[in-house]
C-alpha cells in the first residue's frame, strides 16, 4: 500500500436529518395489537399500543469535505452511532436529507460475515464480496494481504482453528486493503498483539491518510486530537457544537469537569 | 419514506442519497433491485454457504437433504399407494414430483420469516442492497431442490418412465415458481421483521395447505368438489412444474391462473417493498 495523494471528489452532508425508534415492546409488536387497534378504530390505539419513540438524532445538519477528520464526541447515548450508520446508508432518516459522495467504508464490526469453517482465502474473498469490491479486485489485493497477515500456510485452513490475534489479523487487513473515500468509524480500530501493533498502525494511518473524509466516533481524547481536525460534539441526538477540534474538545471537557 | 439513490457496486464513484419522508419510492425499489442482482458473486456465495454450514463435516454433506427426502419420498408412496389403492407404478412418481416442488415452495414461505430478521448483523453494520438477502435465500433453495431433484432420475429409471420432451416445459414452471417464492419470501420477510408473529402463522397455515393441496392425493379424487383444487393457488403453481415432469401438458387454466397469481403478487409485493423497504433496518 503505497501512500498516494487523497481521494479527491468527497463529499458528505446532512440536512435537517432526524431519525426516531419506535420501541416494540412485547406488546405493541405483536399482530393482535395491531389487528385489534385497526378493528376498534383506534380507540384502543392512545392506551394499548401507544408507540414510546426514542429520538435518536434531531435534525442534525453537517456538510463535509474532503480532507475532513471529524471527532464524533459525546456521552453514550448522545447518537454517535446512529449518526454514523445515518452517514453510512444503514437508517435511511425518517425526515432529512443525507448526501454522500465516494465510496463509504463502514468500519464498525470489521469481522462480519466471517465463516468459521472457511479457510483464511475463502474468508477474505468473502469479506472483500461484503465490502462492495469485485472479484478481480480482491484478487489484486490478495498478495498485500496474504503478505500483511504473515499467516502463511495458516490461510489454506479455516479459521476457527485460529487464535483470536491471528483473526484480527485476517479481518483487519481486508478491512484496510483498498482506498475508499469516506472512511466511518465506531471507536479507533486497535489490532493485535504488541509485535504486530506497530505494523498495523502503520497501516491504519495510511488507510486513514488515503480517504477522503474520516468520520471518527471516539470516547478518547487523545486519539482524537491526533487523528481529527475537526469535532462534533453530540448531545441527545443534536449537535451541540462543531467546529475545530480543539476548541470543541476544550468545551466538552470543560462541560463534563464541571457536571462531574 | 422517499429515498432516491444511486449506488451502484463497482462504480468508482458512488453517489448516495438518502431522503425521509412518506410515500412510495419505486426508484428506489428497482435501483435495490438492480443492485442486488449486481452483487450476485456475493449472493451467489452467500446461499452457497448456508447450505455447506448446516452440513459441514458430515459424509453425505448436502446429499443428507436428499436422503432424508429419497426415504419420506419411498415409505410415503409405498404407504399411500396401498390406502388408496392405486398402482405404485402410477402414484409414486406423482407424489415424488409434488412433495420435491411442495418442498421448494413451502420453504419460500417458512424460512420467509428469518429473511431479515436472520440477517440482522448484516444489515445494522453495512449497506447492502435488501434484495440481496432475497438473491441469496432464493438461490439457496434452489441448490436444495436440485440436490431433491435426483431422487426423480432415480424414479424415472426404476420405473423405466420416460416423460418425453414435454418435460421441458417444467422449466418456465420453475422459473415462474421462484419468482412467486422469491416475491413472497420478500413480503414475509419485511412483515415478520416488524410484526414477530408472522413466522409462526406462516407455519401452522402452510401445514394445512399441504393437506388441502392435491400433493399426497390426485385431484380425481375431488370429483365434484373440483373448485377445492381450482381455487389453491398452491395447485396451480405445482401443475405447472408438475405436470410436464410426468409426461403431461399442465392445463390452460393452471397457466393462465399461475400468470395471474404472479401479477397480483409482484404488484403487491412491488409496492410494499417501494413503501416499506427504508423501513427493515429499523424493524430487524
Amino acid at each position: 500500500m503505497a501512500t498516494s495523494a487523497i481521494n479527491h471528489k468527497s463529499e458528505l452532508s446532512l440536512e435537517n436529518v432526524s431519525i426516531s425508534f419506535p420501541i416494540y415492546h412485547g406488546g405493541s409488536r405483536s399482530l393482535k395489537k395491531s389487528l385489534l387497534f385497526r378493528g376498534s378504530g383506534g380507540q384502543l390505539a392512545s392506551d394499548a399500543s401507544h408507540r414510546i419513540v426514542v429520538q435518536a438524532l434531531r435534525n442534525v445538519s453537517l456538510e463535509f469535505q474532503t480532507g475532513d477528520r471529524v471527532a464524533l464526541i459525546g456521552t453514550n447515548g448522545a447518537g454517535k452511532t446512529t449518526l454514523l450508520r445515518a452517514m453510512a446508508g444503514i437508517y435511511e432518516p425518517v425526515t432529512g436529507v443525507v448526501k454522500s459522495l465516494g465510496r463509504i467504508s463502514p468500519m464498525f464490526d470489521i469481522s462480519l460475515g466471517i465463516d468459521g469453517d472457511m479457510s483464511g482465502y475463502d474468508n477474505i474473498r468473502l469479506r472483500g464480496l461484503i465490502l462492495g469490491l469485485s472479484a478481480n479486485e480482491i484478487e489484486d489485493r490478495m498478495t498485500d494481504i496474504v503478505e500483511f497477515t504473515e499467516l502463511g500456510d495458516y490461510l489454506d485452513i479455516p479459521v476457527r482453528t485460529y487464535s483470536s490475534g491471528m483473526m484480527t489479523r485476517l479481518t483487519f487487513a481486508v478491512a484496510t486493503c483498498f482506498a475508499p473515500e469516506i472512511v466511518l468509524m465506531d471507536e479507533w480500530i486497535v489490532a493485535g498483539d504488541a509485535a504486530f501493533l506497530a505494523k498495523a498502525q502503520q497501516r491504519i494511518e495510511a488507510f486513514v491518510k488515503k480517504a477522503g473524509i474520516l468520520v471518527l466516533a471516539s470516547h478518547s481524547s487523545d486519539i482524537c486530537r491526533q487523528w481529527c481536525n475537526k469535532a462534533v460534539w453530540m448531545e441527545r441526538g443534536e449537535v451541540k457544537l462543531h467546529g475545530d477540534i480543539e476548541s470543541v474538545l476544550d468545551s466538552y471537557n470543560n462541560a463534563r469537569e464541571i457536571a462531574a | 419514506m422517499t429515498t432516491i439513490l444511486n449506488d451502484e457496486p463497482h462504480k468508482s464513484l458512488r453517489y448516495l442519497v438518502t431522503q425521509g419522508g412518506a410515500g412510495f419510492a419505486f426508484d428506489s425499489a428497482f435501483s435495490d433491485l438492480r443492485n442486488g442482482l449486481a452483487l450476485w458473486p456475493l449472493w451467489l456465495r452467500l446461499g452457497w454457504n448456508d447450505i455447506l454450514q448446516r452440513y459441514r463435516r458430515s459424509m453425505l454433506g448436502p446429499f443428507w437433504l436428499t436422503a432424508s427426502m429419497a426415504i419420506m419420498v419411498i415409505s410415503l408412496g409405498v404407504l399411500y399407494a396401498e390406502l388408496f389403492n392405486t398402482p405404485i407404478r402410477d402414484f409414486l412418481p406423482y407424489l415424488c414430483v409434488g412433495l420435491l416442488v411442495w418442498n421448494l415452495m413451502s420453504s419460500f414461505l417458512t424460512e420467509g420469516g428469518a429473511l431479515f430478521t436472520g440477517a440482522e448483523s448484516y444489515i445494522k453494520q453495512i449497506r447492502l442492497p435488501y434484495s440481496v438477502y432475497v438473491f441469496r435465500s432464493s438461490w439457496s433453495k434452489l441448490i436444495i431442490f436440485a440436490h431433491n431433484f435426483v431422487i426423480y432420475f432415480g424414479i424415472l429409471l426404476y420405473f423405466e418412465i420416460w416423460p418425453g420432451a414435454v418435460a421441458l416445459l417444467a422449466i418456465p414452471g420453475l422459473l415462474l415458481v421462484l419468482l412467486n417464492g422469491a416475491a413472497a419470501t420478500l413480503f414475509i420477510g419485511m412483515v415478520s421483521a416488524r410484526f414477530r408473529d408472522v413466522p409462526q402463522l406462516i407455519n401452522s397455515v402452510v401445514q394445512i395447505v399441504f393437506f388441502v393441496t392435491p400433493i399426497m392425493w390426485k385431484p380425481e379424487l375431488l370429483r365434484s368438489r373440483t373448485f377445492i383444487a381450482d381455487f389453491n393457488p398452491f395447485y396451480h403453481l405445482l401443475e405447472i412444474v408438475r405436470a410436464p415432469l410426468l409426461g403431461s401438458l399442465p392445463s390452460a387454466k393452471s397457466y393462465i391462473a399461475v400468470l395471474l397469481i404472479t401479477l397480483v403478487n409482484v404488484v403487491i409485493v412491488g409496492a410494499f417493498f417501494a413503501r416499506f423497504r427504508s423501513r427493515i433496518s429499523y424493524w430487524v
